[in-house]
Protein backbone atom coordinates (compact mmCIF):
# COMPACT_ATOMS: atom_id res chain seq x y z
CA UNK A 1 0.00 0.00 0.00
CA UNK A 2 3.11 2.16 -0.38
CA UNK A 3 1.29 4.32 -3.47
CA UNK A 4 -1.95 5.42 -1.08
CA UNK A 5 -2.94 8.39 -2.16
CA UNK A 6 -5.64 9.32 0.53
CA UNK A 7 -5.70 13.34 0.74
CA UNK A 8 -5.89 14.13 -2.95
CA UNK A 9 -8.15 11.19 -3.61
CA UNK A 10 -10.79 12.45 -1.55
CA UNK A 11 -10.47 15.88 -2.66
CA UNK A 12 -10.63 14.70 -6.68
CA UNK A 13 -13.84 12.38 -5.53
CA UNK A 14 -15.64 15.11 -3.88
CA UNK A 15 -14.82 17.60 -7.04
CA UNK A 16 -15.82 14.88 -9.08
CA UNK A 17 -19.78 14.92 -6.86
CA UNK A 18 -19.67 18.10 -6.66
CA UNK A 19 -19.45 18.27 -10.09
CA UNK A 20 -22.58 15.67 -10.56
CA UNK A 21 -24.62 17.50 -7.60
CA UNK A 22 -24.04 20.86 -9.37
CA UNK A 23 -25.31 19.30 -13.10
CA UNK A 24 -28.31 17.67 -10.95
CA UNK A 25 -29.10 20.91 -9.45
CA UNK A 26 -28.85 23.18 -12.65
CA UNK A 27 -30.60 20.61 -14.94
CA UNK A 28 -31.89 17.85 -13.57
CA UNK A 29 -29.38 15.46 -15.62
CA UNK A 30 -27.58 12.74 -14.26
CA UNK A 31 -23.50 13.05 -15.17
CA UNK A 32 -22.63 9.73 -16.37
CA UNK A 33 -20.02 10.30 -19.05
CA UNK A 34 -20.93 7.35 -21.00
CA UNK A 35 -24.53 8.01 -21.78
CA UNK A 36 -23.24 11.90 -22.28
CA UNK A 37 -20.78 10.38 -24.93
CA UNK A 38 -23.57 7.94 -26.32
CA UNK A 39 -25.73 10.85 -27.07
CA UNK A 40 -23.29 12.80 -29.17
CA UNK A 41 -22.83 9.36 -31.63
CA UNK A 42 -26.64 9.87 -31.76
CA UNK A 43 -27.20 13.18 -32.39
CA UNK A 44 -30.28 15.03 -31.70
CA UNK A 45 -30.05 18.10 -32.76
CA UNK A 46 -30.95 20.37 -30.29
CA UNK A 47 -29.42 18.08 -27.85
CA UNK A 48 -25.50 17.39 -28.91
CA UNK A 49 -24.10 20.95 -27.98
CA UNK A 50 -23.88 20.58 -24.28
CA UNK A 51 -22.83 17.29 -25.01
CA UNK A 52 -19.77 18.61 -27.03
CA UNK A 53 -19.43 21.55 -24.28
CA UNK A 54 -19.10 19.12 -21.19
CA UNK A 55 -16.61 16.80 -22.99
CA UNK A 56 -14.65 20.22 -24.24
CA UNK A 57 -14.52 20.48 -20.47
CA UNK A 58 -12.93 16.80 -19.88
CA UNK A 59 -10.74 17.56 -22.33
CA UNK A 60 -9.27 21.22 -21.00
CA UNK A 61 -9.07 19.79 -17.37
CA UNK A 62 -5.84 18.23 -17.59
CA UNK A 63 -4.14 21.32 -19.44
CA UNK A 64 -5.46 23.42 -16.40
CA UNK A 65 -4.43 21.13 -13.87
CA UNK A 66 -1.07 21.40 -16.07
CA UNK A 67 -0.68 25.19 -15.77
CA UNK A 68 -1.83 25.91 -12.54
CA UNK A 69 0.65 22.77 -11.01
CA UNK A 70 3.63 23.04 -13.84
CA UNK A 71 3.18 19.18 -14.32
CA UNK A 72 1.09 17.34 -15.85
CA UNK A 73 -0.53 14.21 -14.63
CA UNK A 74 0.77 11.21 -15.19
CA UNK A 75 -0.96 8.41 -17.29
CA UNK A 76 1.43 5.37 -17.54
CA UNK A 77 -0.16 2.62 -19.55
CA UNK A 78 1.52 -0.68 -21.23
CA UNK A 79 -1.06 -2.21 -22.72
CA UNK A 80 -0.36 -3.62 -26.46
CA UNK A 81 -2.52 -2.48 -29.51
CA UNK A 82 -4.61 -5.78 -29.62
CA UNK A 83 -5.84 -5.39 -25.62
CA UNK A 84 -6.28 -1.07 -26.12
CA UNK A 85 -8.36 -2.19 -29.01
CA UNK A 86 -10.29 -5.09 -27.09
CA UNK A 87 -10.70 -3.38 -24.14
CA UNK A 88 -12.24 0.15 -25.73
CA UNK A 89 -14.31 -2.26 -27.87
CA UNK A 90 -15.83 -3.62 -24.55
CA UNK A 91 -16.26 -0.54 -22.32
CA UNK A 92 -18.16 1.07 -25.45
CA UNK A 93 -20.18 -1.70 -26.30
CA UNK A 94 -20.44 -3.20 -22.34
CA UNK A 95 -21.29 0.75 -21.18
CA UNK A 96 -24.00 1.26 -23.31
CA UNK A 97 -25.67 -1.98 -23.20
CA UNK A 98 -25.72 -1.62 -19.45
CA UNK A 99 -26.69 1.75 -20.03
CA UNK A 100 -23.91 3.21 -17.40
CA UNK A 101 -20.23 3.17 -16.24
CA UNK A 102 -18.58 4.17 -13.71
CA UNK A 103 -19.75 7.71 -12.95
CA UNK A 104 -23.57 7.14 -14.38
CA UNK A 105 -23.78 4.11 -11.84
CA UNK A 106 -21.16 4.08 -10.08
CA UNK A 107 -21.38 8.01 -8.57
CA UNK A 108 -24.69 9.03 -9.45
CA UNK A 109 -26.59 5.35 -9.17
CA UNK A 110 -24.90 4.74 -5.29
CA UNK A 111 -25.96 8.86 -4.31
CA UNK A 112 -29.23 7.97 -5.49
CA UNK A 113 -29.55 4.35 -3.96
CA UNK A 114 -30.82 3.01 -7.74
CA UNK A 115 -30.78 -0.89 -7.42
CA UNK A 116 -30.02 -1.06 -11.50
CA UNK A 117 -26.98 0.64 -10.37
CA UNK A 118 -25.95 -1.48 -7.03
CA UNK A 119 -25.92 -4.29 -9.21
CA UNK A 120 -24.35 -2.75 -12.14
CA UNK A 121 -21.30 -1.09 -9.98
CA UNK A 122 -21.34 -4.51 -8.31
CA UNK A 123 -21.26 -6.32 -11.14
CA UNK A 124 -18.53 -4.33 -13.11
CA UNK A 125 -16.36 -3.83 -10.13
CA UNK A 126 -16.53 -7.71 -10.04
CA UNK A 127 -15.46 -8.43 -13.05
CA UNK A 128 -12.38 -5.61 -13.38
CA UNK A 129 -11.71 -7.37 -10.21
CA UNK A 130 -11.52 -10.67 -11.77
CA UNK A 131 -9.83 -9.46 -14.78
CA UNK A 132 -6.76 -7.74 -12.86
CA UNK A 133 -6.77 -11.29 -11.22
CA UNK A 134 -6.75 -13.25 -14.05
CA UNK A 135 -3.81 -11.22 -16.51
CA UNK A 136 -1.51 -9.97 -13.58
CA UNK A 137 -1.74 -13.55 -11.29
CA UNK A 138 -2.47 -16.37 -13.90
CA UNK A 139 -1.24 -15.53 -17.17
CA UNK A 140 1.33 -12.46 -16.18
CA UNK A 141 0.39 -10.11 -18.63
CA UNK B 1 -26.10 29.52 -24.38
CA UNK B 2 -25.98 28.85 -20.34
CA UNK B 3 -26.65 25.26 -20.43
CA UNK B 4 -23.29 25.19 -23.18
CA UNK B 5 -21.86 27.21 -20.84
CA UNK B 6 -22.66 25.75 -17.50
CA UNK B 7 -21.92 22.11 -19.15
CA UNK B 8 -18.17 23.33 -19.88
CA UNK B 9 -17.95 24.07 -16.51
CA UNK B 10 -19.72 21.16 -14.93
CA UNK B 11 -17.06 19.38 -17.36
CA UNK B 12 -13.69 20.65 -16.29
CA UNK B 13 -14.76 20.28 -12.46
CA UNK B 14 -15.26 16.90 -13.19
CA UNK B 15 -12.24 16.48 -15.18
CA UNK B 16 -10.11 18.41 -12.64
CA UNK B 17 -11.27 15.71 -10.27
CA UNK B 18 -10.28 12.96 -12.39
CA UNK B 19 -6.91 14.58 -12.60
CA UNK B 20 -6.63 15.17 -9.34
CA UNK B 21 -7.83 11.87 -7.76
CA UNK B 22 -5.25 10.47 -10.02
CA UNK B 23 -7.95 8.80 -12.34
CA UNK B 24 -6.85 9.19 -15.63
CA UNK B 25 -3.69 7.46 -14.86
CA UNK B 26 -4.40 3.64 -15.79
CA UNK B 27 -1.95 2.44 -13.92
CA UNK B 28 -3.40 3.66 -10.30
CA UNK B 29 -6.58 2.14 -11.62
CA UNK B 30 -5.11 -1.12 -12.44
CA UNK B 31 -3.61 -0.73 -8.43
CA UNK B 32 -7.12 -0.44 -7.39
CA UNK B 33 -8.24 -3.11 -8.97
CA UNK B 34 -5.22 -5.58 -8.20
CA UNK B 35 -6.75 -6.54 -4.54
CA UNK B 36 -4.61 -9.67 -4.97
CA UNK B 37 -1.67 -7.88 -5.43
CA UNK B 38 0.17 -4.91 -3.87
CA UNK B 39 -3.01 -2.91 -3.40
CA UNK B 40 -3.84 0.85 -3.36
CA UNK B 41 -6.87 1.38 -1.86
CA UNK B 42 -6.97 5.09 -3.06
CA UNK B 43 -9.84 4.80 -5.73
CA UNK B 44 -11.86 4.19 -3.02
CA UNK B 45 -12.03 6.84 -1.40
CA UNK B 46 -12.20 8.83 -4.98
CA UNK B 47 -15.87 6.81 -5.19
CA UNK B 48 -16.40 7.62 -1.51
CA UNK B 49 -16.29 11.03 -1.59
CA UNK B 50 -18.09 11.31 -5.06
CA UNK B 51 -20.93 9.61 -3.64
CA UNK B 52 -20.82 11.77 -0.47
CA UNK B 53 -20.93 15.35 -2.58
CA UNK B 54 -23.41 13.53 -5.42
CA UNK B 55 -25.91 11.97 -2.38
CA UNK B 56 -26.15 15.96 -0.70
CA UNK B 57 -27.03 17.19 -5.18
CA UNK B 58 -30.04 14.58 -5.19
CA UNK B 59 -30.94 14.71 -1.04
CA UNK B 60 -31.57 18.61 -1.80
CA UNK B 61 -33.27 18.04 -5.53
CA UNK B 62 -35.21 15.24 -3.74
CA UNK B 63 -36.87 18.22 -1.84
CA UNK B 64 -37.33 19.87 -5.18
CA UNK B 65 -40.08 19.82 -7.79
CA UNK B 66 -37.97 20.81 -10.39
CA UNK B 67 -33.92 22.09 -11.32
CA UNK B 68 -32.81 25.32 -11.19
CA UNK B 69 -32.82 26.16 -14.90
CA UNK B 70 -34.87 23.27 -16.68
CA UNK B 71 -38.22 22.18 -16.24
CA UNK B 72 -38.02 19.12 -14.96
CA UNK B 73 -35.42 16.15 -13.35
CA UNK B 74 -34.54 13.22 -15.95
CA UNK B 75 -33.74 10.95 -13.63
CA UNK B 76 -33.63 7.24 -14.63
CA UNK B 77 -36.96 5.63 -13.20
CA UNK B 78 -36.33 1.64 -13.80
CA UNK B 79 -35.74 -0.65 -10.78
CA UNK B 80 -36.24 -3.76 -12.54
CA UNK B 81 -32.61 -6.23 -12.86
CA UNK B 82 -32.72 -7.38 -16.66
CA UNK B 83 -30.30 -9.40 -18.46
CA UNK B 84 -28.76 -6.60 -20.61
CA UNK B 85 -27.94 -4.38 -17.19
CA UNK B 86 -25.60 -7.25 -15.97
CA UNK B 87 -24.36 -9.02 -19.42
CA UNK B 88 -23.32 -4.85 -20.32
CA UNK B 89 -22.14 -4.21 -16.58
CA UNK B 90 -19.88 -7.01 -16.76
CA UNK B 91 -18.31 -6.77 -20.52
CA UNK B 92 -17.78 -3.13 -19.08
CA UNK B 93 -15.79 -4.26 -16.26
CA UNK B 94 -13.62 -6.80 -18.17
CA UNK B 95 -12.60 -4.11 -20.62
CA UNK B 96 -12.00 -1.82 -17.61
CA UNK B 97 -9.66 -4.35 -15.93
CA UNK B 98 -7.94 -4.94 -19.33
CA UNK B 99 -6.29 -1.54 -19.88
CA UNK B 100 -7.37 -0.01 -16.84
CA UNK B 101 -9.39 2.82 -18.27
CA UNK B 102 -13.51 3.59 -18.37
CA UNK B 103 -15.51 6.62 -20.46
CA UNK B 104 -14.35 9.46 -18.42
CA UNK B 105 -10.99 9.33 -17.78
CA UNK B 106 -10.29 8.07 -21.25
CA UNK B 107 -11.56 11.05 -22.51
CA UNK B 108 -9.88 13.76 -20.26
CA UNK B 109 -6.70 11.94 -20.37
CA UNK B 110 -6.64 12.61 -24.57
CA UNK B 111 -5.34 15.59 -23.98
CA UNK B 112 -2.40 14.55 -22.64
CA UNK B 113 -1.31 13.04 -25.88
CA UNK B 114 -0.52 9.84 -25.84
CA UNK B 115 -1.52 7.03 -28.99
CA UNK B 116 -2.71 4.50 -26.37
CA UNK B 117 -5.47 6.52 -25.30
CA UNK B 118 -6.44 7.61 -28.82
CA UNK B 119 -6.66 3.92 -29.76
CA UNK B 120 -8.61 2.80 -27.06
CA UNK B 121 -10.84 5.72 -26.94
CA UNK B 122 -11.70 5.27 -30.68
CA UNK B 123 -12.50 1.58 -30.35
CA UNK B 124 -14.98 3.20 -27.42
CA UNK B 125 -16.80 4.73 -29.59
CA UNK B 126 -16.99 2.04 -31.90
CA UNK B 127 -18.18 -0.22 -29.14
CA UNK B 128 -20.76 2.00 -28.70
CA UNK B 129 -21.74 2.56 -32.09
CA UNK B 130 -22.04 -1.64 -32.52
CA UNK B 131 -24.43 -1.12 -29.71
CA UNK B 132 -26.80 0.53 -31.75
CA UNK B 133 -27.04 -2.32 -34.47
CA UNK B 134 -28.51 -4.24 -31.52
CA UNK B 135 -32.32 -4.64 -32.13
CA UNK B 136 -34.36 -2.13 -29.28
CA UNK B 137 -36.10 -4.13 -26.46
CA UNK B 138 -39.53 -3.82 -25.35
CA UNK B 139 -38.85 -1.84 -22.46
CA UNK B 140 -39.22 2.21 -22.43
CA UNK B 141 -35.51 3.09 -22.49
CA UNK B 142 -34.25 4.81 -19.82
CA UNK B 143 -33.19 8.18 -19.78
CA UNK B 144 -29.47 8.59 -21.26
CA UNK B 145 -26.81 8.41 -17.86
Amino acid sequence: MENFTPVSALIGGLLIGTSAALFLLLYGRITGISGILGGVLKPVRSDVAWRLSFIAGLLIAPLLYGAVTGGLPPVEIDAPLGLLIAAGLLVGFGTRLGSGCTSGHGVCGIARLSPRSLMATGVFMATAILTVLVTRHFLGV
Amino acid sequence: MRLIASAFLVGLLFGLGLVVSQMVNPAKVLAFLDIFGNWDPSLALVMGGAVAAAAVGFAIAGRRSAPLWAPAFQIPTRRDLDARLITGAALFGIGWGLVGLCPGPAITALSLGMWQVFVFVAAMLAGMSLFRLLPATGAAPSPAR
